[in-house]
């Protein structure tokens, strides 16, 4: 990790940021903008998964979840209140980072295959619930009447322009937090653990706290996620918090590479541009879609940036 | 600092792996543990270490009894610990190895606000990697390092926590016996360096003999003999049990 100064990371999002917030003023197109804000809402949710998958070696397969969650409790909180909207995202992020500590206090109990089925069982549980609490949820209806889209600062959220360059902000920011914890101590604690839990354990970390707090996290910038995704379709669905959406998740971080900090915004991004552009020529998009993750995993054998990283010697992290 | 063993006793189902051990390691000794493959040694140290717990028994560090202890706790009372298939982080380099370790040790690796390492981190790791001479290779992954390469790293990140009491589990195992011989004088001159009490499994007879300055027999779980290298080896029930016989691993 040694040449990662703060600030070069702080530059390199800076940059990232000035670049998708300029484009819209050479050139607008309501398809790149729309990619965009379901490519935020996608990435931190990848990103945030890749922290136990790559980082911590714990493989959740409910990771969605908390993305679901994070998308209702927005939802909710802006229909039932009054409050202003950067208000009530926070709130749903702490919302959230409270339930999956909660549930990680009781997953991370379990090692390996179990854990990853205990994560999928209590998002099964929360499915359910959103399903069968009708009055709250609206059931399979997902929550209707829209989000109300209050002004912030002067922004009009019902703009897609204004949506499009709060949805940046707000996953860059969320991107360099993650990274920042990725290389803190913390961070290189949960590269112990992943790597060598028992020689981990010697050296005086306790291993579940820190596991307890990756999944807090993770579940934390998975609910924050939701707040965009459910920005993004005024409203919420089951779906978001059914389990074929943590597979989404988990394909993208395998598909961009687990290694790399920013390997699942990669792979997000190619999982929702292939799901776009197949999906306009047929009908199944699902095949077409198995087919380029079986060739990806048969040829590279890895992530895409990760093959890329081996590729290029050299090369910083 | 002194470690003494009281009553230890291990059971698995009716196997009493370790049977009411006592032995005490004076502060600054040199001590091997020897003794047939199944005699119970690496069991030993896992017990001192608390990799699992005991049935019964006490272990004492300076008179402490820490075996209610978790390992972490022993680790932090300045036990430390190596093993015998070499332990490390495998995909981080040398320095990060050793880095992480002190990280841990200085009670950092919770610490979600900093970059890694943490200030005066890299001075410490660097000291202990130039204690135990890896310094020809800071920035090799550990997974790739040499046999022998990693078995140092085993032993360097072990010191990174500043331990008193050092168990090293075959320092030596799957080394040709000219590489034996060097790491063995290394880990010697770590002890007198550190002023560390040191205890090392070993099996060749030769090292035994020459380093340790006492050395305790171990055999079906029981202490068949303690002494000095020449009361050992002319210990009849030793001869017996050990030293003649065909077990003699290479």
């Amino acid at each position: 990790m040694k040449g990662h100064p703060a600030w070069r990371d702080a530059l390199f999002a800076a940059i990232a940021l000035i670049v998708v917030l300029a484009i819209p003023l050479v050139h607008r197109s309501p398809a790149f903008e729309d990619f965009i804000i379901r490519l935020s809402a996608m990435a931190l949710f990848a990103t945030s998964l890749n922290l136990l998958v790559g980082n911590t070696g714990m493989v959740s397969f409910g990771h969605g979840m908390f993305y679901g969650f994070g998308a209702y409790a927005f939802g909710l909180t802006m229909q039932l209140t009054t409050l202003p909207l950067p208000v009530a995202a926070v709130l749903t992020v702490l919302a959230t980072t409270l339930a999956a500590f909660c549930v990680g206090a009781i997953c991370i109990r379990l090692s390996t295959d179990y854990f990853a089925f205990i994560t999928l069982a209590f998002q099964m549980l929360l499915f359910s619930l959103i399903l069968s609490w009708q009055s709250l949820t609206g059931g399979d209806q997902g929550l209707r009447g829209g989000i109300p889209r209050r002004e912030i600062f002067g922004f009009e959220l019902a703009s897609q322009l204004h949506l499009y360059q709060f949805c940046a902000v707000v996953a860059v920011l969320g991107l360099l937090a993650l990274r920042h914890i990725t290389t803190s101590p913390f961070g290189q604690t949960l590269r112990m653990i992943r790597d060598n839990e028992n020689r981990a354990s010697f050296l005086g970390i306790v291993l579940w706290r820190a596991r307890l707090w990756a999944f807090t996290i993770a579940g934390g910038f998975a609910g924050l996620g939701g707040v965009l995704a459910a920005l993004f379709v005024s409203g919420a669905y089951p779906e978001l918090a059914d389990w074929p959406n943590s597979g989404q998740a988990i394909f993208a971080v395998m598909l961009g590479g687990i290694n790399s900090f920013l390997g699942p915004v990669l792979g997000a991004a190619i999982l929702l541009a292939l799901n776009d552009i197949v999906s306009r020529v047929t009908e199944y998009h699902g095949l077409v879609l198995g087919l380029v993750i079986l060739a990806a995993a048969l040829g590279l054998r890895r992530g895409v940036l990760d093959f890329l990283k081996l590729a290029l010697p050299g090369r910083a992290k | 600092m002194k470690l003494e063993i009281k009553n230890l006793t291990k059971t698995w189902g009716g196997l009493r792996a370790i049977d009411d051990v006592s032995l005490a390691f004076p502060s600054g000794s040199l001590s091997a543990v020897i003794g047939p493959n199944g005699a119970g040694k690496s069991t030993f140290f896992n017990l001192i270490s608390g990799a699992f717990p005991a049935s019964s028994g006490e272990v004492l560090l300076e008179g402490d009894n820490i075996i209610r202890l978790s390992k972490a706790e022993r680790m932090h009372r300045g036990l430390g610990r190596a093993f015998q298939v070499a332990s490390c982080f495998p995909t981080m380099t040398v320095m990060e190895n050793l880095m992480a370790a002190v990280t841990a040790h200085v009670g950092q690796w919770g610490n979600i606000i900093s970059r890694f390492p943490p200030p005066g981190v890299r001075e410490r790791a660097e000291e202990v990697m130039e204690l135990v001479g890896l310094t020809h290779a800071p920035d090799v992954e550990a997974a790739i390092l040499s046999h022998g390469d990693q078995k140092l790293l085993d032993i360097a990140i072990a010191l990174a926590l500043e331990p008193k009491v050092l168990l090293l589990d075959e320092p030596t195992a799957g080394m040709g016996p000219e590489e034996r011989w060097r790491m063995i004088e290394r880990v010697r001159g770590l002890w007198e360096k550190r002023k560390l009490t040191l205890v090392f499994i070993e099996h060749d007879m030769d090292i035994v003999f020459q380093v340790a300055s006492t050395i305790r027999v171990l055999c079906y779980g029981r202490v068949l003999a303690e002494g000095t290298p020449a009361e050992i080896r002319n210990n009849q029930a030793v001869i017996d049990a050990y030293l003649g016989t065909e077990e003699h691993p290479a």
